[in-house]
């Protein structure tokens, strides 16, 4: 039988540490509404979507009560646009993205993802339709996200699109340029993308899924700073198994949520995404855990070293907790969307270079990051480019969601409200990659073997 | 389905007949019961059985954080599942 001790320690990290479940996203399929008519594909997956998810809210509240377990928030992730709208005579998607956004606001969720392509090899003419698309349709819509993989392990880097989300970018920045450039914060581009991501602004869901599923993603870094602050000063073999250890606590929770809303749903139970996601809230930081670990601020030298134990042991926790693992799976290092990392940034400890490096073991990448508005295109390409580039040799998913505020210069704070943040404006390294990034094709997939 | 109560706050008289009461006004029956008293702190976890509850579980929740906002403490039901997926293999 429980413990008081047991229940005592749950409820404190809930109460104190912050745990929650940080997402349920319901997965939907609409490759079954495909339409040559672009106003019957629009009416079709509004009616798709907001049947299946009709009672996502409800169920999502009513788990957060019985259980005692906050849920922050309810999602849906679709079928890539670029995929479900190829059938449609048009050269415009942003009536879908509209689409997308009624239904979302009528079920209730905070944001729906997939208005997405897949162009790591090529793209085609659809493909081309939805990119030129997204900066109207994120300027138009609130909760529509918006991602493109541009690159895969398997297939290497398409630079022809990593050139043209620069400029996408830039653009989705100046159409939202008076309410600082927010819309970039729900575009990302991503390298080895997964097809079951229920965190935003990635998810999409992928051609491999069933009609519908349910994803959860897990958090907590609040309970794993707590669990280290017991342990103070003891040395590494102590620390690692004070991370997995909470690691697998957090996920058991995650894991019956997810169980019980796939029930109530009527829904498959997809997977479990074992990330550790901060938010702004005081003690919700992964800065934090890394300066619990001995680290005067994010970015010193060891913070690369701390991150991948945090990371690594994360997901050796996690794994052992959920039958299915998937997603994202390890510490999200968003900038804006995290006290301590804010704090480094603006201590001076952390650069746009180290956050370069710690995305080599974190588990995305370049994240909420906001810099000058007017930097070039061809800069963000390169920023971009890198990314992808220590993805697809890594064999590791890495994105870049980076946003150049519009009017605004290093030193400059922009504020995007809720769970988004504020951000100082970083310094981006303007020697000109111009020549390198104009040279369009691609870069061929990489050797799998000699790993030097 | 069963369900995990605590209740934790500052001691008084009649804190447990309270919870008690109301638990058997709606046929919700206790099986087992801990308590403590640390420096004046009452802590309190109690196990119940809902399934002849003439209530549903949500009123229930309200109800007994409701009753705990009169008496000064933190009541809060939750079922018994969260913990033992966290603690139990």
């Amino acid at each position: 039988m429980i413990t008081r001790l047991e229940v005592q320690e749950t409820n404190k990290m809930i109460e104190e540490a912050k745990l929650d479940v940080r997402t349920i996203t319901l997965g939907i399929s609409l490759q079954d509404c495909a339409d040559s008519d672009i106003n019957r594909f629009n009416q079709k997956i509004y009616d798709k979507i907001t049947k299946t998810a009709e009672h996502l809210v409800k169920t999502g509240e009513e788990i957060e009560k019985e259980f005692g377990i906050p849920i922050v928030n309810k999602r849906i992730s679709v079928t890539p646009i670029s995929i479900a709208a190829a059938g449609c005579q048009t050269d415009s998607y942003v009536s879908v993205a509209h689409a997308l956004d009624r239904a979302a606001k009528q079920v209730g969720v905070n944001f729906i993802g997939g208005f997405s392509a897949l162009v790591q090899k090529g793209s085609n003419p659809s493909d081309e339709i939805l990119m030129n698309s997204i900066p109207q349709a994120l300027a138009e819509t609130e909760r529509v996200c918006s991602s493109v993989n541009l690159a895969t392990t398997r297939s290497g880097i398409n630079m022809d699109a990593v050139k043209k989300m620069g400029r996408i970018i830039k653009q989705t920045a100046q159409n939202t340029k008076d309410k600082d450039s927010i819309g970039c914060a729900k575009l990302v581009v991503f390298c080895n993308a997964p097809e079951d991501n229920p965190f935003m602004a990635g998810a999409f869901h992928g051609v491999g899924e069933r009609d519908c599923v349910v994803n959860v993603g897990v958090s907590g870094p609040g309970v794993v700073k707590k669990a280290l602050e017991a342990v103070r000063g003891k040395d590494f073999e102590t620390l690692c198994e004070t991370v997995k250890k909470t690691a697998f606590k957090i996920t058991r929770v995650g894991q019956l949520v997810a169980q019980e809303a796939a029930k109530r749903l009527n829904v498959p139970f997809g997977i479990i995404d074992l990330s550790l996601a901060p938010t702004p809230a005081i003690g919700d930081s992964i800065a934090e855990i890394l300066e619990e670990m001995g680290l005067e601020n994010a970015g010193a030298p060891g913070t690369t070293a701390a991150l991948a134990l945090l990371n690594d042991n994360v997901k050796k926790g996690g794994v052992m907790a959920s039958s299915y693992v998937g997603g994202l799976s390890g510490a999200f290092i968003p900038v804006s969307e995290d006290q301590g990392m804010i704090r480094a940034v603006e201590a001076g400890a952390l650069t746009l270079e180290k956050l370069e490096a710690m995305t080599c073991v974190c588990s995305v990448g370049l994240d909420m990051i906001a810099i000058p508005g007017d930097t070039s295109e061809e800069t963000i390409s390169g920023i971009i480019a890198d990314e992808m580039a220590i993805g697809m040799i890594n064999g590791k998913t890495t994105a870049v969601r980076i946003i150049p505020v519009i009017g605004k210069r290093v030193g400059d704070i922009v504020e995007f409200g809720g769970l988004l943040g504020y951000a100082p404006i970083m310094p981006v390294n303007n020697f000109s990659c111009r020549d390198f990034i104009h040279r369009g094709g691609r870069i061929p997939a990489p050797i799998h073997s000699f790993k030097n | 389905m069963r369900g995990i109560i605590t209740v934790v706050g500052k001691d008084r008289v009649g804190i447990i007949a309270k919870v008690c009461t109301l638990l058997s006004e709606r046929q919700i029956n206790i099986l087992d019961i801990s308590q403590t008293i640390v420096q004046g702190f009452f802590n309190m976890m109690m196990i119940v059985d809902l399934s002849n509850s003439t209530e549903n579980f949500e009123k229930n929740e309200e109800d007994l954080k409701n009753l705990g906002n009169e008496i000064g403490v933190v009541i809060k039901l939750q079922r018994e599942e969260i913990f033992n997926s966290m603690h139990r293999i």
